[in-house]
């Protein structure tokens, strides 16, 4: 295993290596730089301002540049915000995010499992019906839309919550909400259908006949093996969710992380873009290799490591 | 099995405590409370919340060139000048003089101490300046600063400090010379670009302006107290400023939120005191609903809304068939069902809050049988027998709501009017601004704000055909001397009458197509009095109180 | 025990022809994953309601006076009326119009995404996971680096480098759509590939391919119609981000996504411009789940009866 998880690793930097040379290519080749404006600078100005951030000389240099700043975990100065660096934006705005994106997954794991047991311990009842529609309704309506109702039925009709910002715990509820509700709906739908399909197992018959409580079977024998889709989605979700959600921000204030993956982009602020996507990308591939652990885990069956072995 | 389950279960509780103990922070909610409660009381409290939609780019006076950052400075940073019921007035300086060939101002300050109780020195503003200026500042808006003399040439390098036309001639005489003579120096004075900055401080510590502390002095009527950068920015009342004794609020909180339905909701909901311009800015659905209520404010701002043509792109060479489009626009059907901000209708490019008149134009809004007339004359010189050979055309705008409805109405209008089937494209910012500057577009949209109050700012984007903005690769040798030959002329009457000459060359040729000129609208706290709105859509909360 | 009289037992007569007869009537998998689908009434629901909306894109445009690009500037934001069905947007345009000629994107983008989606996706997860080792890992980096990168920095290189239309599209909505798709069959496979069945297959000689869409791929059928519902209205709705982007389909044409987007602003003031397009998209949604779970209910044969 440890030797597994070592391979991973080394497997883990490649990609991130590969991750900020696509980027760097992909944002240089992007049209306007940081300095583009409604307003066109005069030429000297700009030059003056390429050559102090370095943007003037040949690109190899300054992907190397960058490549070695990154391994120093410094990504230098913002472009657009002076006087603050990437590392600044990412230590103040990555706390927020983080709170906001578990109290969303813990909703969305919680409720989403929750719902589909039950769903599929009732398959086509009532029960089953109702969690459907639920999940149907959580699926179409995106996020966006989903906090514009949110904030408009339970803030400024009923005045339960507060409209935005970021200020006490109350104010991070309806946020987790619109964050956790599609993935919720998903993740139902996705362990009442895997749900139905272990039930139907040989080996939940043998564990009917042997006269275990419906309890004991949902939990020791069905749940573990239904887990495993869900816990294929959960990688990337997770990595997504705790880094932040533009919309989310937006409409509520919030001052996390997410609104710098969009933001930096449209400013064609290089040094946040580098610095935010290193950032991202290293949260998901290890939430990635978390959930190829935690297959192992899950199912012992299941042997990532064997190579040729499984064949 | 049940190992692994009781490692959920403490793992769930761990998050639960983790939450709980995040959730600490909930002094704001009475405080909230007591403030509703006030409301009523005789002794309202002056303390004032708006929303200022973004973290601002950067709290150095030099280094700011955004309006963001423009709206924090301009409270707690004076220049020698500030702008009052629209007119320049004195502010750090005490009195001026002019040469009498308008190309030197001799200021002289008047007795104000920085927030840390240091004196607000001419040193401070030749520093200043000339930090701005010095090219290894990386000052974006270095070129606010060309009208002094040798701006230009030390920012570019070539020329040194020492040439710079600003002079701390004592302690409290600033002598500026200028470049050339320019009629609206004391305008620009109130901009934030020529703010001074605490020569002290900033000498021993470079770091000053980036967060709020015993480092960030400012000598405005406000000091800064707390930053905390993406979320908000509070502002307390400056015991040392001057004419403290005139300025009765005591703390400003600005809020970053960047959501015009959620800014219209906190204010709703008495979060705010604020919603809208210039600031913020409020959802366009919501404005027929506020101006129902008698709730809506507006006031017109100098800018202008238009559409650019490229003039070197066929059809949109011929000046006929430009005509043709200009004028078959129901601008008025626009402003009233679109944008719905009582913009006004333009028919010429300088706004009305500089050339009064302008407010009806050079040609009739929404005149079709003109336009057919002149889709024929088009059509005729170009060889052409129907519109429909006419080569196609497409209309580019950067990716808004706003722009998109315009667009498609203005599309809606050329097929309805002229029989003219224009394809829209829209693109992200970026993309978008690049193409228009590399002139590879035939109609785009396009907005011009004033820096400052002068039609010269809005008339000389079209002096030269590789002016940085001009974008429509369209020069006219008339309109070019005309310009030039107003910034020498020192009568303001006449140089004013050149300038309107100029523009009326440019409507007459039309490589713009203007749409409307700009309000801003907004909602306030009716208790709320004396906030001073600038015709260039700046705002000053220094006479501001609540009754 | 008691004495069992004689008279009590009669020859049975066996008929040979008798016993070929099946007593219950031999269908193909086909017919009779058709006939049980059939039964399920709430998936037959679905199916119609499908057929509806594919009904209603083709000629609900037909039905209303007005097209769905005309301006009416002094019309614009009335309610659902008798001369405007669903109301009018902001334009004045008809959003009865606009929402059944927005259908015909719409549906034509979820469906044709979902399918390359579910296309790319099982291959790749499949192959991923049965294979194993050193091809799972290249494969599996493969798409975490897709992931990785910037999704908006992506489009807006292909906005640049190549043509608007519905191509172009349709690229920038697969080009990172499969993943998910691709995630969760490996893992699906993984599970499944050192169950005996697979072993029992293997020893007798049946061909990865073989083992791969007769036993692997059925059974991981749950998740993937799951996962295939999720891609519809995930594509909808990048549409309408891809038209923010300038890379959707431009104006005036109507899509779901848009018409939703912009309506989201407008909902405290006008809420039917949100109200008709997010219905039909969650009525398509709901379609497409039932018809799915009908579906995966049919074609499962541990659920014949």
């Amino acid at each position: 295993m440890l030797r597994y998880i070592g391979r991973r690793l080394l497997y883990m930097l490649l990609s991130l290596f590969l991750i900020i040379t696509a980027t760097f290519f992909l944002m240089r080749a992007a049209p306007g730089g940081p300095f583009s404006g409604e307003k066109k600078l005069p030429p000297e100005i700009e030059k003056n301002l390429n050559e102090f951030y370095g943007l003037d000389r040949p690109w190899y240099e300054q992907y190397f540049d960058y490549l070695t700043s990154i391994a120093q975990w410094d990504f230098g100065p913002s472009f657009k915000y002076k006087g603050q660096t990437v590392n600044d934006l990412i230590n103040s705005g990555f706390p927020v995010s983080f709170f906001l994106g578990m109290e969303a997954l813990l909703i969305a794991v919680g409720m989403g499992v929750l719902l589909g047991i039950i769903a599929a311990l009732n398959h086509n009842k009532w029960q089953d019906y109702a969690a459907m529609i639920f999940a149907v309704l959580g699926i179409s309506v995106p996020s966006f839309i989903m906090a514009s109702l949110l904030q408009y039925v339970l803030a400024i009709k009923l005045g339960v919550f507060p409209v935005a910002r970021w200020e006490s715990f109350m104010h991070t509820i309806l946020p987790a909400i619109a964050l956790a509700t599609g993935p919720t709906a998903f993740i139902a739908r996705l362990t009442r259908s895997s749900m139905l399909e272990v039930l139907s197992n040989d080996y939940i018959r043998t564990a009917k006949a042997k006269g275990l409580s419906r309890m004991q079977i949902t939990v020791r024998h069905a749940i573990r093996n239904a887990l495993l889709p869900v816990v294929s989605y959960l990688g990337p979700l997770s990595a997504g969710v705790i880094t932040g959600s533009f919309v989310i921000e937006k409409i509520f204030g919030i001052p996390g992380l997410g609104s710098h993956f969009v933001l930096s982009i449209s400013n064609r602020d290089y040094t946040v873009i580098m610095g935010v996507t290193v950032f991202y990308s290293i949260i998901l591939l290890a939430a990635i290799l978390l959930v190829d652990i935690a297959y192992g885990l899950i199912d012992p069956r299941i042997k990532l490591a064997g190579g040729k072995k499984g064949e | 099995m049940k190992k692994r389950l009781s490692l959920l279960f403490s793992l769930m509780l761990v998050l639960s405590l983790f939450l709980a103990a995040c959730g600490g922070f909930d002094k704001k909610e009475s405080a909230d409370d007591t403030k509703k409660g006030e409301d009523k009381k005789a002794d309202v409290p002056q303390e004032l919340h708006i929303n200022i939609n973004t973290e601002p780019f950067s709290l150095h006076p030099g280094l700011a060139n955004d309006s963001t950052s423009g709206t924090v400075l301009r409270q707690t940073f004076e220049g020698l000048t500030v702008i009052k019921d629209g007119k320049p007035d004195l502010a750090a300086a005490e009195s001026y003089e002019v040469s009498d060939d308008l190309t030197t101002y001799t200021f002289k300050l008047r007795d104000a101490k920085w927030t840390n109780g240091d004196p607000v020195t001419a040193h401070d503003f030749e520093y200043a300046w000339k930090w701005a200026l010095d090219p290894k500042n990386q000052s974006q808006y270095a070129y606010q600063l060309y009208y002094i003399k040798n701006g230009q040439a030390f920012n570019e390098g070539k020329a040194k400090a020492e040439d710079v036309g600003v002079k701390a001639i004592d302690d409290k005489t600033l002598q500026v010379t200028l470049e050339n003579p320019t009629p609206y120096f004391l305008e620009l004075t109130a901009f934030y670009t020529y703010y001074p900055v605490n020569s002290k401080i900033a000498q021993q510590n470079p770091d000053w302006y980036k967060n709020a502390g015993d480092q960030y002095t400012s000598n405005g009527p406000f000091k800064m107290v707390s930053w905390e950068h993406n979320s908000k920015i509070v502002l307390e009342k400056n015991e040392n400023y001057w004419d403290a004794n005139n300025v009765k609020l005591t703390k400003i909180e600005m809020v970053m939120v960047n959501d015009p339905n959620t800014e219209l909701s906190m204010f709703n909901n008495g979060e705010l005191d604020w919603a809208g311009s210039p600031t913020g800015n409020l959802p366009t659905d919501a404005l027929p609903q506020l101006k129902q209520e008698g709730k809506l404010h507006v006031q017109p701002i100098a800018g202008t809304y238009w559409y650019k043509f490229n003039t070197e792109k066929a059809p949109l060479n011929n000046v006929n068939i430009r005509k043709a489009l200009t004028y078959a626009i129901d601008r008025k059907a626009i402003v009233e069902n679109i944008t719905k901000g009582e913009q006004v209708p333009a028919m010429a490019a300088v706004p009305p809050t500089m050339f009064p008149e302008n407010e009806k134009g050079y040609f009739k809004d929404n005149d079709v049988e003109k336009a057919k007339e002149h889709l024929q004359k088009g059509l005729e010189e170009l060889g052409l027998k129907d519109v429909k050979d006419l080569p196609p055309i497409t209309l580019s705008f950067n990716t808004s709501e706003a722009h998109a409805k315009i667009a498609q109405a203005i599309q809606d209008m050329w097929k309805k009017n002229l029989g003219i089937e224009v394809k829209l494209e829209n693109a992200e910012w970026n993309v978008y601004i690049d193409k228009l500057h590399s002139g590879d577009y035939q109609i785009g949209r396009m907005g011009w704000l004033g820096d400052f109050n002068d039609p010269i700012n809005f008339l000389e984007l079209y002096r030269d055909k590789k002016g940085g903005n001009n974008d429509t690769n369209w020069e006219n040798p008339k309109y070019k001397q005309l310009l030039i030959d107003s910034q020498k002329e020192k009568d303001s009457e006449k140089r004013l009458q050149m300038l309107k000459e100029a523009e009326a060359i440019l409507m007459d040729e039309l490589p713009i197509a203007p749409i409307y000129f700009y309000t801003q609208t907004w909602v306030q706290k009716d208790n709320l009095k004396g906030v001073e709105l600038s015709g260039l859509g700046d705002v000053q909360f220094k006479w501001a109180y609540f009754e | 025990m008691q004495q069992i009289p004689k008279e009590m037992f009669q020859p049975a007569s066996v008929d040979l022809s008798e016993a070929e007869k099946i007593s219950k009537p031999s269908l193909s998998f086909w017919k009779d994953v058709s006939i049980r689908f059939r039964k399920n009434k709430l998936a037959m629901f679905g199916l119609v309601l499908l057929f509806i909306l594919v009904f209603m894109a083709i000629f609900g445009p037909m039905m209303t006076p007005h097209d769905y690009r005309t301006n009416d500037l002094m019309n614009t934001n009335k309610p659902p009326s008798a001369e405007h069905w669903f109301g009018t947007d902001d334009l004045g345009r008809d959003i009865f119009a606009r929402t059944w000629y927005g259908a015909r994107i719409s549906l034509f983008i979820g469906v044709a995404a979902a399918l390359i989606d579910l296309f790319i996706g099982v291959l790749w997860g499949g192959i991923a996971a049965f294979r194993g080792g050193r091809t799972d890992e290249v494969m599996m980096r493969i798409a975490d680096i897709l992931w990785g990168v910037p999704y908006l920095l992506l489009v807006i290189l292909l906005m640049v480098v190549l043509e608007q239309g519905l191509g172009t599209m349709i690229l920038a909505m697969t080009i990172t759509g499969w993943i998910n798709m691709a995630r969760i069959v490996r893992g699906q496979v993984l599970q499944l590939k050192n169950q005996e069945y697979v072993l029992a297959a293997q020893t007798l000689g049946a061909s990865t391919s073989r083992i791969m869409f007769r036993h692997l791929i059925p059974n991981t059928m749950g998740p993937i119609l799951v996962t295939m519902t999720l891609t519809i209205p995930s594509a909808i709705f990048t549409e309408a981000f891809l038209s923010y982007l300038g890379l959707g389909v431009p104006q005036p044409l109507a899509s779901w996504g848009t018409m939703a987007s912009d309506g989201v602003s407008a909902l405290q003031y006008y809420p039917w411009r949100l109200f008709f397009p997010a219905t039909m998209i969650c009525l398509t949604i709901f379609a497409f789940n039932v018809v799915g779970d009908g579906l995966r209910d049919a074609l499962d044969p541990r659920l014949r009866k």
